[in-house]
């Protein structure tokens, strides 16, 4: 009964969120306030719906329902409540609920919280995201149900488990995490869309719009961090990114997303580059939904080469033509009309951020390119291509430093009329502090490396120096600091991290694969790797072996590891369990291969110099972003003070 | 032309000056870093780069796979049901190596041994690499094989 009543509030949830379209965008058109005030209800009633859909998924799996398809393909007796619950997400047709479920909340905080916003503007808003919403139930009704029942004769008796990779803490938040990126920039289409049918764009739009789209982005930050770390521990190997295919569908749209809170930036402060936030908003969200696409459908080679289902991806394809092409005719249509007042001096914050959107952009073509030549050459019918990490390590930093230096001299240049000469002390010395700093860093404590790193530790401490410069400075001279000045600060020192931390894993890693037997030692550096024993290991769901590895450092014992290789029992599927020690300044790693004859087992030892950092930086930017967000200037304004800041701000 | 045009033609200039050489270096990068896919076949026919990497794709030869007891050097083959080629590798082989399942492995050609530097085989026991799954569409494997039964079916992966 309950997966049943699951898809009836699917269907309805369809139904409500097409009213929700209908109700938002024609009610505004007409501006009948009836139907307009239809619109909320819709909503609220929609996320009660979906609401109901995914608590019956849940509901299905922590009660072992195998006879309901999905459940059974993803769910077994042994696995534990806590995956049982995550495991909705864990494959195909619960990702998307997860997904729908995720927008609907979302326009269920829109709704709540854009009651001071003109009223035909939020309907358009809510319509749009009404209209996205209607597209994924028919989606997910079409062609991925996750309600189907197995027929009666054929119930197994137990399922076939969830995906033993999947089968871990972080992977268990990283989607939900990850689809809050995403579909919160269905937030700024939405809003980029409303603008563009009300013809009006102007600085307090970028200013209701700025707060959705930053809080996107944090979440986005966060959740592909997560999946990087997940990757790091779980698949084995070691190593935090892979240029894989879905690793790259979910970077895309940050670095978009990057390109536009800063571009709304410039919108709000100067009612600038209307057009373009507008063209990146409809980007972000076409990217997020071409993610979707790529790893959804099955097109791509990948790690996560997720199930391939010619019909799923020509309906997302389908979808995809419909949202983004009608995005673009609109603003093909509509975007002319929005004119921003010209005039901004070269050396503005003004064009520091346009050449800091460039890049950005530039960096996501050049992402695409890398990800889609092989799909693109399929279709030509050349001879099948693949483009490795090695091509993206090779093309990404050249664009990325030249933007880090951008960002090291722009964060000082004020608006409009900013001269390089008004900052030059700050410039120059920042400057001069991060080459020295660098310098010593890189041959101090770790000695010659890649010429690229260098350059990236330099850069990465001039970005952290610079953008402590204004701060301090206030601080002294004890003026007060905006929440959203705090916010700007701590993501850039996150950006400065990120690359420094990136820079040195990139290039002081060790790794090495070597046979090893009890007693035997790999040594790397000062620190080597003694291997002490092996044994078998019983797990719930699994059973394996566990050998305990103690590193030394300068011949003193610093640490011990436990790598694990895990037999799960129902999928047949080998596992690798690192071995992971996090230090303050290097992770200690150790993974176990196999059993290579002659008591010896292959093992793959690695040195990862601040690797952890990589992480920590997303998760600084996210905080930065967090803050910036909720600055005062975002809360508690009704529109009548909007207008007279906007007046004050135009004189 | 007044000040702020000039101005704002430079600007135009210099974004497009910008993704053009961007673009050259990507399209310069790519002529070297990109890999491209061979099968046995094409090898045997010595269709495959002499001196440079690439993709080699297949199904490794049940009863082909020999270890030296004790290091990390593995010997196997890997066929396409008409030819067949050998491999070295001396790193760690991913869990879902199988004999009679597919692979693909990175590296270049050394006195008719293809010497691998990297061997995928992904997570999920079902996949088999969509190069593979074509090569072998291309050359059917007699009917007994029972891991090459269906090769088409078997594209795609985890959930």
């Amino acid at each position: 009964m309950i997966p049943e009543l699951g898809r009836f509030a699917l269907v309805l949830a369809l139904i409500l969120s097409g009213l929700q379209a209908v109700f938002g965008i024609v009610g505004a058109g007409r501006s009948d306030e009836r139907w307009m005030a239809a619109v909320r209800p819709a909503v609220a009633g929609q996320f009660v719906l979906v609401s109901t859909a995914i608590g019956a998924l849940i509901y299905a799996f922590v009660t072992f329902d195998f006879s309901v398809f999905y459940v059974a393909s993803n769910s077994n007796s042994a696995l534990p409540t806590f995956y049982r619950v995550a495991a909705v997400w864990g494959a195909h047709e619960g990702s998307l609920l997860l997904w729908a479920w995720i927008l609907a909340a979302w326009t269920l905080a829109v709704a709540a919280l854009s009651r001071q916003l003109p009223a035909s503007f939020a309907s358009r808003v809510m319509g749009v995201l009404g209209i996205v919403s209607f597209g994924f139930f028919l989606f997910m009704l079409c062609t991925s149900d996750p309600f189907v029942r197995v027929p009666m004769d054929r119930i197994p008796a137990d399922g076939r488990d969830l995906n033993p990779v999947l089968q871990d803490p972080a992977l268990a938040i990283h989607p939900p995490l990850l689809y809050t990126g995403y579909v919160g920039f269905a937030v700024a289409f939405a809003f980029a869309c409303a603008a563009m049918l009300e013809g009006k764009l102007d600085q307090v739009w970028a200013r209701w719009t700025r707060p959705w789209t930053t809080f996107a982005w944090c979440f986005l930050s966060v959740g592909i961090a997560l999946g990087s770390w997940w990757a790091y521990y779980e698949l084995g190997w070691g190593g935090y990114w892979f240029w894989d295919p879905v690793e790259n569908a979910s970077f895309m749209p940050w670095l978009v997303g990057t390109a536009l809170i800063h571009s709304l930036a410039v919108t709000e402060k100067r009612g600038l580059f209307k057009s373009w936030t507008l063209l990146l908003a409809i980007l972000a969200f076409s990217l997020s939904l071409l993610g979707t696409f790529l790893v959804r459908s099955g097109v791509l080679v990948s790690v996560h080469s997720f199930a391939a289902d010619p019909s799923r991806g020509m309906f997302i394809l389908g979808f995809l033509v419909v949202m983004i092409g009608g995005a673009l005719t609109l603003y093909a249509w509509r975007a002319r009309e929005l004119k921003s007042p010209a005039g901004f001096e070269g050396t503005s914050r003004d064009a520091f951020l346009l050449y800091n959107n460039i890049f950005l952009v530039i960096a996501a073509i050049v992402v695409f390119i890398g990800t889609l030549a092989p799909l693109v050459n399929d279709a030509l019918g050349m001879r099948a291509i693949s483009v490795g990490p090695k091509w993206f390590t090779i093309t990404f930093p050249v664009i990325m430093l030249p933007l880090l230096a951008l960002v090291a001299i722009g964060i000082h240049a004020a608006w409009k009329r900013g001269r390089l000469a008004d900052s030059r002390n700050r410039i120059v010395a920042g400057c001069a502090i991060a080459l020295l700093a660098g310098l010593l860093v890189v041959y101090g404590a770790y000695g010659p490396g890649k010429f690229l790193s260098v350059v990236g530790i330099v850069c990465g401490i001039w970005v952290i120096v610079s953008s402590l410069f204004d701060p301090v400075d206030r601080i002294r001279r004890k003026l007060s600091l905006s929440r959203a000045v705090i916010g700007m600060t701590i993501a850039h020192l996150g950006l400065g991290v990120g690359v420094i931390a990136i820079s040195t894993v990139e290039s002081y890693t060790v790794e090495r694969d070597v046979a090893l037997g009890p007693g035997e030692s790999l040594s790397m550096g000062r620190y080597s790797y003694r291997f002490d024993s092996i044994g078998p290991v019983d797990g719930p769901n699994y059973e394996g072996v566990r050998a305990q590895i103690t590193v030394l450092r300068d011949g003193r014992p610093v640490t011990v590891l436990h790598p694990e290789k895990r037999n799960y029992w129902v999928q047949r599927q080998t596992m690798t369990e690192a071995g992971i020690d996090s230090r303050w300044n290097t992770d200690l790693f150790v993974a176990l291969g196999e059993d290579l004859g002659a008591g010896r087992w292959s093992v793959r030892a690695q040195l990862r110099p601040l690797v952890d950092y990589v992480w920590l930086a997303a998760a600084i930017m996210a905080l930065g972003g967090a803050l910036a967000a909720t600055d005062r200037r975002y809360r508690t304004r009704s529109v009548a003070s909007e207008a007279a800041v906007t007046a004050a701000e135009a004189t | 032309m007044t000040p702020a045009r000039q101005k704002r033609l430079l600007l135009v200039l210099g974004i497009v000056l910008g993704v053009g050489v961007a673009a050259f270096l990507a399209m310069q990068a790519f002529r070297s870093n990109v890999m491209f896919f061979f099968d046995p076949t094409e090898v045997a026919a010595g269709k495959a780069p002499k001196d440079d990497r690439f993709r080699l794709g297949g199904m490794v030869v049940k009863g082909s796979l020999m270890k030296t007891p004790g290091t990390l050097d593995v010997k196997f083959q890997v066929t396409d049901f008409k030819s067949t080629v050998p491999v070295t590798y001396d790193k760690i082989l991913p869990d879902l190596f199988r004999e009679g399942q597919g692979v693909v492995a990175h590296g270049r050609m050394h006195d008719g041994v293809f010497v691998a530097d990297e061997v995928l085989a992904k997570h999920d026991e079902k996949y088999m690499p969509p190069e593979v799954a074509k090569s072998l569409k291309d050359h059917p494997p007699p009917p007994t094989t029972q891991a090459g039964a269906s090769p088409t079916a078997q594209t795609g992966g985890a959930q």
